[in-house]
């Protein structure tokens, strides 16, 4: 919300306090300032290494060359039909001025003015913005020629000042502008943005600032004068309130102003409302946003002779109830709305008027030839106000005040303060008293708070007379009986609860208002909870490090995905899906990391070699209710196995047994014991010649394989394999690990070949589990170390050689170790029928 | 005979010096002292001579074969030194070649970033929670205070999950880690239901916003929270705890502001603002010029909010906050794009 500091300064003297200042105390306190845009006020100059606190902008008005000066005489250019020439007076000369100004053309050779029209003058090297620019571009002024006439200074638009982007016309001031005073002491401003947080809507407004920053600064807050003269038949006579449902509609108070004369507001008000972000229209229109933006109450004006007429000349009666199914009320943007019965309605006895606390009706809306006003201030339930102002994207000044709620004491002073306007500026007469339903009062919220409650739970020590001192200033009522304070809230403050929740409500404010700043900081000084940990957490993150070890990159991909993209790898039948999702392809949770996985290696298809891992949760729907969420790992491997340099101009493609032998010391590093693999077809999208799956203690956890080259076509990632893993997370980490160490031998080890020629179909693991099996505990370590194929030995066998290491604790002999050998050659050609190759 | 020793190492010594080489110098030895030099003939014939000349010409023969030795060791050390002065000449590498590169492994930034948050909290006593990403609208607002179509749920713009039918209690994607605080206090309260013990836990995860996906936004995000509970906390504990992290974090010299603020399940509500640590708070592009770095959102647990997690509000307090790895990895490394993340583009993720 935009605040005139100017606006601020009617309810607080602000002397002596930068406007800086102003804004880091409303920020600290929760009324955060986003944004200070100068208008005309001079802007800190920062000098190097100066702080800087808050986003600024705007244009500062040189005091002594942009002054308030009267034109005189709008006089005809010589050689320019556009243009003119004004005589003006800035308070010290004469100047001849040359304007292409359209909205004092009509005044073109008119001669003098019998009321010369005061304007912004800006003297020759002045520093304005360029209002034929686009955009907000600073120059000064120079003496030049145009169109044969000496130019040197200028009568200003909003835009040139920075006060809007207006630019059609001139700037007409207000007739009691002081010529040749100084335009930034005149109307130089500053606006503060600030941002409402949700349970402030107290204050977005200008009066709620100034209570804030009076409780802040420990300065008188001026209360607003709302007095006027009444005269005429009585409001309670000519119209009468009916509320159906008050818990909808607590309060609804009406006003009557007749006879106002329809014209642009003064300036000084228009200038305000384009400063806080609201275009003027005529001042009725603007009397309601103003006293709306002044004390926080949006208004509603009826043209009240619309509103008779419709009543046949009789007393008009007003009803608010919710809407009918259906029923229809063409609203002031001129859209004819369908509403449903969560939608209230501001009606009389013939039909709709206006969408309580959205937007008015077109019908009865205030116009050009309105003469008597009828205005509406009301309190309505800020639930229902949100769902119709989000149910009719109808968001509005006055919906995002009622959705946050705003207290009803503020609908009698909204429209007091709304009449009094209008009457200033529009000249009517206020019809006396108000029509005023309230059948629904808010309960007065009255909270008890000790010194203790402020110890324990803000930290500091205070005394009662302090406590109540610090809430005082922001209008609590307080009053201190049997050690107790007993506080009760403003009238204007719906956020405060009762009980414990009252406590909490009230303690915030006494923070707020002692300063978060002041409050001491410590160390807990409370016991330490008992240690749990997180095992899950921390194996999880072992797993992680163990897979940077081995090479892997990390990602993390999005959850959300679609079944077509997960599709290219497999189909899934059921999903988890968004009832408002953002974009189609981002409509579903995944179910497959190995889907999102095989995203990120095609993305990166252009990198030499990839080798990937991700770990979380996929998400597995059940009916009705909160879905699973299986902790995976999937890993990805593709492209060359050694990384290329300026020496090293080629290389294998990782395949099959890269991805394993990672796998083993993913598995020897966790400890597991037990570990099998297994051919499998059972993965459709793996190749089922190179797939396996990984077994611990007999249980799958996991397989991993190749990529299917059907499946491989659906990528676009180069020629390389796709190797891919897979592990069910949740079941692995259920396995205990199982720690212990072999010591070290002392003695040397007998090493030995042996070469072994078997059946193709003959797996390996077999051979090697037959090998240790006979080796017995003196066989400690069999690596193969060649595959062999080929003629010598005929088609479909295969050779096999291991390393064999022999060690016992003492120095084996020559002799022991050739008994282990035959006896292990004996049983590969019994139960493998395996020959030994020589 | 002693005079033909003399010219046999007089000629030897003589041609010693014009040995350069190794094959030369092999050459000399053969020639010299060699088996059938004329200094091992000398040897040979020793046996001829009479018993007086024996040992005289026996002595100098010795003598003439220990001095041609050890010259021509002498000689074969300065060869090789020479070789090896050579070599060390010649061979001479481009070191401004490349190295040859390995494949190596990286977590992921946000894990190396939540290590890091967690890391420190753990050393203040923060034992890590983890909770479920899909949550109820029961635990993700109504339990923290956030009630049906309260104005404060327009701060976390949701995904909802298509369930059927299920009224005020619809499905969702947890738009805050903030569920997993009602999971653990309960957890904690089932310890000892009449006298919970007290709880300093972190609770890191993904959360979701239903957000447009650009630069600025993300659609998924993880959090850290931190939660404390006990008998004795306050606002004064929040504000040293937060300190402390921040000094951890940002380095022993970092200033931080504490805003008021609002959030339903705080109450008081704060923000923690750092300093920038771009411009030293100065006012740059980064801090938005106003020198100060939105870090975490905090407040002391709201009494309905510890009353839900079975914590007895008139006799336990407490406070929590949460803030986010990415921005804090966004302003330390200065990263313009939050769609980098989740993008898993190797060009980004291996620069961390
Ligand atoms: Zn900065």
């Amino acid at each position: 919300m935009k605040i005139p500091l100017s606006w601020l300064k009617d309810y607080i003297d602000l002397d002596g306090l930068s406007v800086e200042e102003i804004a880091r105390k409303l920020t600290l306190a929760g009324l955060e300032v986003d944004e200070i845009k100068y208008v005309g006020l001079p802007m800190p100059a920062y000098k190097d290494g100066e702080r800087h606190e808050f986003k600024t902008s705007g244009i500062s008005w040189a005091r002594d060359k942009i002054v308030v000066a009267e034109i005189r005489e709008v006089k005809p250019h010589p050689n320019a039909d556009r243009l003119t020439l004004l005589d003006l007076f800035d308070g010290e000369k004469e100047q001849v001025v040359l304007t292409g100004a359209p909205n004092i053309f009509h005044l073109k050779g008119t001669g003098k003015l019998s009321k010369p029209l005061k304007v912004a003058y800006a003297k020759e090297g002045a520093t304005i913005y360029d209002g034929h620019a686009d955009g907000l571009v600073l120059t000064t002024l120079k003496r030049a020629k145009i169109r044969g006439v000496e130019s040197y200074s200028m009568v200003c638009s909003e835009k040139e000042l920075g006060i809007s982007e207006e630019h059609e016309g001139i700037i007409l001031l207000d007739d009691d502008a002081p010529v040749g005073m100084s335009l930034a002491d005149y109307m130089g401003d500053a606006v503060l943005d600030i941002s409402i947080l949700p349970n402030m809507a107290r204050n977005a407004n200008v009066y709620g600032v100034a209570r804030e920053l009076a409780a802040l600064t420990g300065r008188e807050l001026r209360k607003p004068l709302i007095e006027y003269k009444t005269e005429g038949e009585a409001v309670e006579n000519l119209v009468a309130i009916e509320i159906t449902q008050p818990e909808l509609n607590p309060r609804f108070v009406l006003g009557l102003i007749r006879d106002v004369e329809i014209k642009p507001s003064p300036y000084k008000i228009q200038r305000r409302l384009r400063l806080a972000g609201i275009r003027p229209i005529n001042n009725i229109v603007d009397a309601t946003n103003y006293a709306m933006l002044d004390q926080g109450e949006p208004l509603h004006a009826f043209d009240y002779d619309v509103l008779k007429a419709r009543a046949g000349n009789k007393k008009v009666k007003i009803i608010t109830r919710p809407a009918a199914d259906g029923e229809k009320l063409t609203t002031l943007d001129g859209v004819e709305r369908t509403l449903t019965p969560g939608n209230v309605l501001v009606c009389d006895e013939q039909g709709p008027l206006s969408m309580a606390g959205v937007m008015g009706g077109a019908e009865s809306e205030v116009t050009e030839k309105t003469r008597n006003v009828l205005l509406e201030g009301a309190a309505w339930n800020f639930i229902n106000i949100r769902k119709t102002a989000k149910q009719h994207n109808l968001p509005s000044e006055a919906s995002f005040r009622f959705s946050r709620g705003v207290h009803p004491s503020l609908a009698e002073v909204g429209v007091r303060r709304g009449l009094q306007f209008m009457a200033e500026w529009a000249g009517g007469k206020i019809a006396p008293g108000l029509v005023d339903a309230y059948p629904l009062p808010p309960k007065e919220a009255t909270v008890t708070v000790t010194a203790k409650d402020v110890k324990r739970l803000l930290g500091i020590d205070l005394t009662l007379e302090q406590i109540a001192a610090l809430l005082t200033r922001l209008e609590f009522k307080c009053e201190i009986a049997n050690h107790q304070l007993l506080v009760t809230a403003p009238p204007h403050r719906l956020d405060i609860g009762e009980g414990i929740v009252g406590l909490a409500d009230v303690l915030e404010e006494v923070a707020r208002s002692y300063g978060y700043d002041n409050l001491p900081e410590t160390r807990m000084a409370d016991a330490l909870p008992p240690q749990v940990g997180n095992p899950a957490h921390e194996w999880e993150e072992h797993v992680r490090d163990l897979l940077v070890n081995l090479g892997f990159q990390e990602i993390v991909s999005y959850r959300l995905t679609s079944p077509e993209r997960e599709s290219r790898l497999a189909a899934f039948d059921e999903y988890v899906a968004l009832a408002n999702p953002i974009a189609p392809e981002r409509r579903v949770l995944r179910r497959s990391l190995s889907a999102s996985a095989l995203e990120a290696v095609e993305k990166n298809a252009r990198a030499d070699s990839i080798a990937l891992f991700e770990i979380g949760p996929v998400f597995e729907p059940q009916p009705g209710g909160l879905p699973h969420e299986p902790r995976k790992l999937v890993l990805a491997m593709s492209g060359l196995r050694e990384a290329l340099a300026w020496d090293v101009k080629d290389s294998p493609h990782f395949d099959f047994y890269d991805l394993k032998g990672r796998i083993e010391l993913l598995l020897s590093g966790l400890h597991y014991p037990d570990i099998s693999y297994a051919p499998t077809d059972s993965v459709p999208y793996l190749h089922p010649g190179k797939a396996a799956e990984v077994r611990i203690g007999g249980e799958r956890v996991g397989v991993f394989g190749e990529l299917h080259p059907l499946v491989r076509d659906r990528y676009e990632a180069g020629n390389a394999p796709i190797l891919l893993a897979e592990f069910d997370l949740d079941a692995l980490r259920r396995i205990p690990p199982v720690y212990g160490v072999r010591p070290v031998p002392e003695v040397p080890p007998v090493l030995e070949d042996i070469a072994v020629i078997v059946d193709e179909a003959v797996p390996a693991a077999q051979v090697e589990a037959l090998i240790r099996q006979t080796g017995g505990k003196s066989l400690a370590n069999v690596r193969l170390f060649d595959v062999y194929r080929g003629e010598q030995i005929g088609a479909g066998k295969k050779s096999l050689a291991y390393s064999l290491t022999y060690q016992s604790d003492r120095t084996m002999t020559d002799a022991e170790a050739a008994a282990i050998r035959k006896k292990i050659v004996k049983r590969l050609e019994n139960e493998l029928g395996a020959k030994l190759r020589s | 005979m002693l005079e033909q020793l003399n010219d046999i190492e007089k000629n030897a010594m003589e041609a010693l010096r014009s040995v350069a080489d190794q094959a030369a110098l092999e050459a000399w030895r053969v020639t010299y002292i060699g088996r059938s030099s004329p200094l091992m003939q000398v040897f040979a014939g020793l046996g001829k001579l009479s018993k007086e000349e024996r040992p005289a010409v026996g002595a100098a023969a010795n003598r003439v074969k220990a001095a041609l030795e050890a010259a021509f060791e002498e000689k074969a050390q300065a060869i090789k030194a020479a070789a090896l002065a050579k070599s060390l000449a010649e061979e001479r590498l481009d070191v401004t070649l490349p190295g040859r590169p390995l494949h190596v492994g990286r977590l992921h930034p946000s894990t190396q970033q939540l290590r890091r948050v967690l890391a420190i909290l753990a050393e203040m006593g923060f034992q890590v929670y983890t909770s479920r990403e899909v949550e109820t609208d029961e635990f993700n607002f109504q339990l923290l205070n956030f009630p049906p179509n309260h104005p404060a749920r327009d701060m976390q713009d949701t995904f909802f999950v298509e369930a059927g039918e299920r009224g005020e209690n619809p499905i969702l994607l947890r738009t805050h880690t903030s569920p997993g605080q009602i999971h653990a206090m309960r957890e904690f309260a089932a310890m000892n239901p009449d006298n919970p013990p007290p709880i300093r836990i972190a609770l890191p995860g993904m959360c979701f916003r239903y957000e447009q996906i650009t630069a600025r936004s993300e659609i998924q995000f993880n959090q850290v929270e931190g939660l404390v509970v006990g008998e004795n906390i306050t606002f004064a504990d929040l504000k040293g705890t937060l300190n402390d992290f921040a000094r951890r974090m940002f380095g022993q010299s970092a200033r931080t502001r504490f805003r008021a603020s609002y959030f339903p399940f705080t109450e008081p509500s704060a923000e923690m603002d750092v300093e920038c640590f771009v411009c030293g708070g100065k006012g740059c592009s980064v801090c938005k010029n106003s020198g100060w770095l939105e870090i975490l959102g905090c407040g002391m647990v709201h009494p309905v909010v510890l009353q839900n997690g079975g914590y007895d509000p008139t006799r336990y307090s407490g406070y929590a906050w949460g803030m986010g790895p990415e921005r804090q990895l966004m302003l330390r490394y200065r990263i313009d794009d939050i769609r980098y993340f989740w993008g898993n583009d190797l060009r980004f993720l291996e620069q961390f």
